[in-house]
This record gives structure tokens, sequence and C-alpha cells, in this order.
């Protein structure tokens, strides 16, 4: 199992873009009937803008706009704005709420049932140090030493792609995506098959096992990369999210486990936040070029049309407008930057004989936001160990679920307030930990003392 | 044993809370991250009391009931204060949505939400009290060969059913007291989780742990209608699918179909 490792990118290549929990919110766009409400629709998107870069010159940028009723109009557009984020807030939640829990699912129940993923079959490359040391501060010293390793690893693997995507060697990068994903979707559906085959005892031929696995990957390769339906593509992306965190608690070590958890957390605050971040650097790289990132590193909840969509517009809006549009449309694009996506968008727009309000229309309800896949496959990491190594304790897989999933609400409460791009990792992984080693300790004997007397609090 | 068991036992303990969430949670996404939320807050609640009852258990050195009495007292009021915590913040929220919505009024009511976090409490605290239990069912085993109860399986998610529902009915009763600050209807939500709490360290006498909290939840359930609003009026005019005349005209049209010819 180590050789193939060896040259497999596909461990560092979902770290990559672990962290694009992005917004793909845009702004209401003015309907085209209503000169004036094309107006007024452009004060709010003024507004916005000067909104989200700093709270000061509102009033003055209302009075450019427009001479009269600027105070009024203020306030009730900024209650517009603010239900409308709130309306889709909720809603935003809920959908990345339910593909999580789908990915936690899979990994806990294929935990729970095969017991390959639960055996120790040699460890990673990347995490040289073994375990199983018989003094405790041996132990930790490997884990904290394999946990260097591998960040350094994802350190370096990064700033490669950050390097590669500056220097704008696409077909580099392309290559490396496709060859990943053919790895996750033929190699590890292959494995994973033949262990669940194996563990309920199913006789399966090799001819259609070849079919199954055929069909499987180059319908998954297809939709990933190229166009697909949405929802096939979201399952897609679930399921290699799921296949690579059921690597990850095969591989990693224990102790090590929980120390790469943590130490990526904050790996992942620095990344995104901090202004020379590699992944700040690739945001921004790719806003400035108004290119969509990489495909199938993200998951997006919906749809976004976006290529077709401003151009008709921008005729009708104002120089002021226009200029905020281009910025927008290039964080538009940053936000949906997965492949599959823009190529729908692109075969939408050769329909130019769908009026433009309803494109708009679609616009304003199709929001959605993104989540980067290795945050869907740390977490999987987080609740698949808590599933594996937890003494055969369901409460603490449930508490370490219910911490990952306020920790993505909380995040996604900072996104509608800061509305950039923000890592997703680190709250809730931090919960994520907190509950599993209290929960662990000590809950687990409080309810089964309690269990054994069939007590209930 | 085996699968029916525990899917029976499974459907007992969580049949109400599944279609209680299917019917008035899972369509209003804030409806959600309450109930979610609500979870989070008992979970806290369960950390501190476990954490007393570890370091009671350590402090006193003996395993036997007494650290388990404290603990669970413990665990009952650790709730209650998280389920105040929740409250305040369920408070701030609606006041926030509030004025963040159109129309000054805020898209759930506190009234929705204190029974969606109830609902959560009982959940997630039926979930922590029988997965184990229900896990371990689906296996081999026989149950009681110690001398316990064979009825072990089935008494647990019969009283996991009424912790489920007993909380949805504090949570209402619980807001409400908190929201017109009267202490008497905080006291006896106290009061009714430490009854229904040290009911269960009769088991396995079963007639005098089961029959009385079953009792306890049917109370607590009429306590919790009438405070929501509800009235036998109501119930009746309910029931009897009478539709009051809205006051509106209702106009008929006047098109007829041309007679055959």
């Amino acid at each position: 199992m180590i050789t193939f490792m060896n040259n497999s990118d596909s461990e560092e290549e979902p770290c990559n873009e672990r962290t694009s929990l992005m917004s793909a919110e845009s702004p209401p766009v003015p309907s085209y009937q209503d000169g004036l409400q094309a107006s007024e629709a452009g004060e709010a998107q003024a507004h916005r803008k000067r909104r989200a870069g700093s709270r000061g010159p509102n009033n003055i940028a209302g009075g450019e706009m427009s001479g009269s009723g600027v105070p009024v109009r203020e306030s009730a557009l900024e209650n517009e704005e603010e239900e409308l984020t709130l309306k889709y807030g909720a809603k935003h939640v809920i959908m990345l709420f339910v593909p999580v829990t789908l990915c936690m699912i899979v990994v806990v129940a294929t935990i729970k049932s095969v017991r390959f993923y639960t055996e120790k079959n040699g460890q990673l490359i990347y995490t040289p140090f073994s375990e199983d040391t018989p003094s405790v501060g041996q132990r930790l010293l490997n884990s904290v030493l394999n946990t260097i390793i591998m960040i350094s690893v994802i350190i370096v693997m990064t700033v490669f792609l950050v390097l590669l995507y500056k220097y704008r060697c696409y077909k580099f990068i392309h290559g490396w995506l496709i060859l990943s994903s053919l790895m996750l979707l033929f190699l590890f559906t292959y494995i994973y098959l033949g262990e669940v085959l194996k563990t309920y005892n199913v006789a399966m031929d090799y001819p259609t096992l070849f079919i199954v696995i055929w069909n499987f990957g180059a319908v998954g390769m297809i939709c990933i990369h190229w166009k697909g339906p949405l929802q096939l593509q979201q399952a897609y992306l679930i399921m290699i999210s799921a296949l690579m965190a059921l690597v990850f608690i095969k591989y990693l070590p224990e102790w090590s486990a929980w120390v790469i958890l943590g130490a990526i957390s904050i790996y992942d605050l620095m990344a995104v936040l901090c202004p020379k971040g590699p992944l700040r650097m690739l945001v921004e790289t790719a806003q400035e070029r108004n290119e969509p990132i990489f495909p199938a590193l993200i998951y997006s909840s919906a749809m976004m049309w976006t290529v077709g969509m401003a151009k008709p517009d921008t005729a009708a809006r104002g120089p002021s407008q226009q200029r905020w549009d281009a910025a927008e449309d290039g964080r538009e694009h940053l936000r949906s930057p997965s492949h599959a996506e823009s190529q729908m968008s692109e075969t939408r727009s050769p329909v130019p004989t769908r009026p433009v309000t309803s494109l708009e229309e679609l616009e304003e309800e199709e929001r959605g936001v993104k989540l980067g896949l290795g945050d869907f496959i740390f977490y999987s990491v987080l609740v698949g160990k808590a599933a594996a190594t937890a003494s055969g304790d369901w409460n603490t897989t449930l508490a370490c679920f219910v911490a990952i999933l306020i920790g993505l609400c909380l995040t996604l409460l900072l996104l509608a307030v800061f509305k950039k791009a923000l890592p997703a990792l680190p709250i809730s992984i931090t919960f994520g930990l907190i509950f599993y080693f209290s929960t662990d300790n000590l809950v687990r004997p409080f309810m089964d003392t309690l269990a054994s007397h069939q007590l209930y609090i | 044993m085996g699968a029916a068991v525990c899917f029976g036992c499974a459907a007992i303990a969580f049949g109400p809370a599944a279609a209680l969430v299917l019917l008035t949670v899972a369509a209003e996404p804030l409806l959600v991250i309450v109930l979610v939320a609500g979870a989070f807050f008992w979970l806290l609640s369960l950390l501190a009391a476990s954490l007393l009852w570890f370091v009671s258990v350590r402090l006193s050195g003996r395993e036997d009931a007494a650290p388990l009495l404290l603990g669970a007292a413990a665990a009952v009021l650790l709730q209650e204060v998280c389920r105040f915590a929740c409250f305040k913040l369920l408070k701030k929220a609606d006041e926030g949505l509030a004025t963040l919505s159109e129309d000054g009024r805020s898209p759930i009511s506190l009234r929705q939400m204190a029974y969606v976090s109830g609902l959560s409490f009982g959940i997630i605290s039926g979930v922590f009290s029988i997965v184990n239990i229900l896990a371990d069912s689906a296996g081999p085993g026989t149950v009681g060969i110690h001398g316990d109860s064979p009825y072990y399986f089935i008494t647990s998610a019969f009283l996991t059913m009424a912790v489920v529902l007993l909380h949805t009915f504090w949570g209402v009763i619980f807001f409400d007291a908190c929201e017109r600050r009267r202490a008497g209807g905080l006291g006896l939500v106290v009061g009714g989780h430490l009854l229904a709490s040290g009911l269960t360290f009769l088991n396995p006498r079963y007639e005098a742990s089961l029959g009385p909290i079953f009792i306890l939840t049917l109370a607590t359930g009429l306590w919790a209608f009438g405070t929501a609003g509800g009235s036998f009026r109501n119930v009746l005019k309910c029931l009897s699918c009478k539709q009051e005349p809205e006051g509106r005209a209702m106009l008929y049209s006047a098109l007829q179909v041309p007679p055959e010819e």
C-alpha cells in the first residue's frame, strides 16, 4: 500500500484548496424594466460595495447617485440587503449541512461496518515515524514530527500550486487534477468496493466489477471536470471526499491524526487570512484575472449564472456601477470556480432568446455557498476517527458531529458578516477536538454508568 | 435481540420526535439551525455535569451510588441552566431577526423557537441515552442474564420517548415562564425534571417508574398545550373541521356551461 502512495499527488491535492468557504452571493441585479428601479438598485449595489469596504461615506455615495431622498432610501436599502442576506443565510447553512452530513454518514457507516479501514496496515510515507513506542513522551514526539512533515508537504504543495497558477501553467494543473481524480474515482473506488463486498461476503465477477467501476469512474470524471447535472456532481464530490477521508483514517496513526487536525486548522487560518498566505494569494490572483480557480476542488451548493449574466446589463448601468460590476464579476467567477459550473453557464449563454429578467430572477434565487473539498475531508476525518477509536461509543461520534455543524454554522455567520473568503476548518475542528476528548474521557464513563443502572438525566 | 429489536426500539424511542421534526422543523432552515444549536447547548451541559461527576468520583474515591446521585442532580440543574442560556440566545436572535426583517416581525416566533429548542434538547438527550443500547441490541446476547430485567430494551425505549416529549414540553413552558418572568413556571419545570430523573432511579421496578413518568409526561403536555395558547375549545374546533366564515365576500362565477343543443 505504501508504494502507490509514493507517486500519488492525491493526498495533498485536496488539501490545497481547503479553505475556500466563499459566499457566492451576488448583488441583487436590477430588473431591466424600469430605469428608475435600475438606478435604485444601482444605489443599493453602490452602497453595498462601500459597505463591504468601509462604513464611511454612505451618504456621499448616495448623493452621487441621486439627489433626492437619500437617507430614507438608504435605510430601506440597508434593510432590504440585510434581509436578503438573512433570507439566504439560513438556506445556505442548510445547503451546506446536508452534504457535510451525508459525507460524514458515509464515512461513519463505512468505518463501523468495514473492518479494513480500522485495521493498521502501514503508514503513509508522509508520516514516517511510528507510534508503536512504549513511552508516552516518545509517542508524542513522533506524532509531532509526523505532523511537521505532513504540514510541510502540504505547504510545499500549496506554494507549488500557487506558483504554477501565477505563471499560468494551466495545462500542468489540469493534468495534475485529472490524474488525482482518476486515481480517486477508479483505484480507491475499486479498493472500497472490494472491501465492502468482502465484508458482506458478496461475490462479484470481474466483468461486472469492470463495468461497474468503469461506469462510475467515467461518469464521475465527466461530471466533475466537464458538464453534468448539479446533483450528480455534488454526489460525486461527496463520494470522493469520503474516499479520501477513509484513506486518511486508515493510514494516519492515532495521535498523529489528532495533532495533524489541529495543525491543519491553524495552517488554514493563516493561509487564508494572512496577506502573504498562499491560499489568499491564489484567491487574489484569480480575482485579478477574472478567472475561476480550479475545477473539481470546490463543492458548490447551487448554480451560478455568471458568464451570461452581467453582459446584457452593463450597457444599462452607469459607469461607476460598471466598474464595481466588473470587480464583482471577478469575484463571482472566483466564487464559481468549478469547471463544470462555468461550462454549464457557458452552455446557457448561447440561449439568447431567453429574456434577461428571467436570468436575473434565476440569479437572484440560485445563489449558493461554496466549500472546499478539503474541508469536507477533514470534517469527515475527525468524525470518522471518533467513530473508529472511541471504544465503540456512538456518543462521541454524535458529539463531534454536532460540534462540527455548529462550527460550520458560526463560520457561515462570519461569512455573512465579512463577505470574503474565510477558512472553514478552524472553528469546526476546534469544537470537534474539544468535544471528542471531553466526551471520550468524561461523558462516556458517566453515560455508561447511568445506562448500566437505567438512569435518565 | 437482533435487527428487529434494534429497529423496533429505535422507532419507539424516536418515532414521535422524527415525526415532529419532519413535519414541523425540516421545512424551515432557521428552525433546523435552532435544532442544532439546542443540541449544542445540551451537550455543553452534559460536559459540565460529567466533569463534576468525574471530579467527585476521583475525590471521594468511590464508585457507588452517591457520586452518581450527585452527578445526575447536577446534570438536571445544568441542563436547565443551559436551557436558560439557550433562551437568552434565542431571544436575542429573535430581536435581531425582527429588526432585520421588512415588516418588523421575525420570520419565526419565539414560541416556535421554544418548541424547537425543547425538541432538540429532547432528541439529543434521548439519543445520548439510548444509542449505545441500540447498537448493542443489534448484536447477539441475552438480556438480563445476570438477573437483571429482561425488558431492558423496551423499557429504555419507552423511557426515551417519554424523555423526548418531556423536554419538548418543558422547553415551551420554560421559555414562556422566562418571557413572562414567572418563577413558578421555572420552578415547576426544574422540579418536574428532577422528579422524572429521580423516578428513573426506581428502575427496574418499572411499575413505579414508567407509569408515573408517563403520567408526568401527559400532565406536562397538557400544561404546555395550555401555555402555548391551546384550549379545549381549540381542539374541538380543529377536530370538527368547521371552517369559520371569514367575512369575505365570495364571488360565484356567473358563467354556465352552454346547454346541449
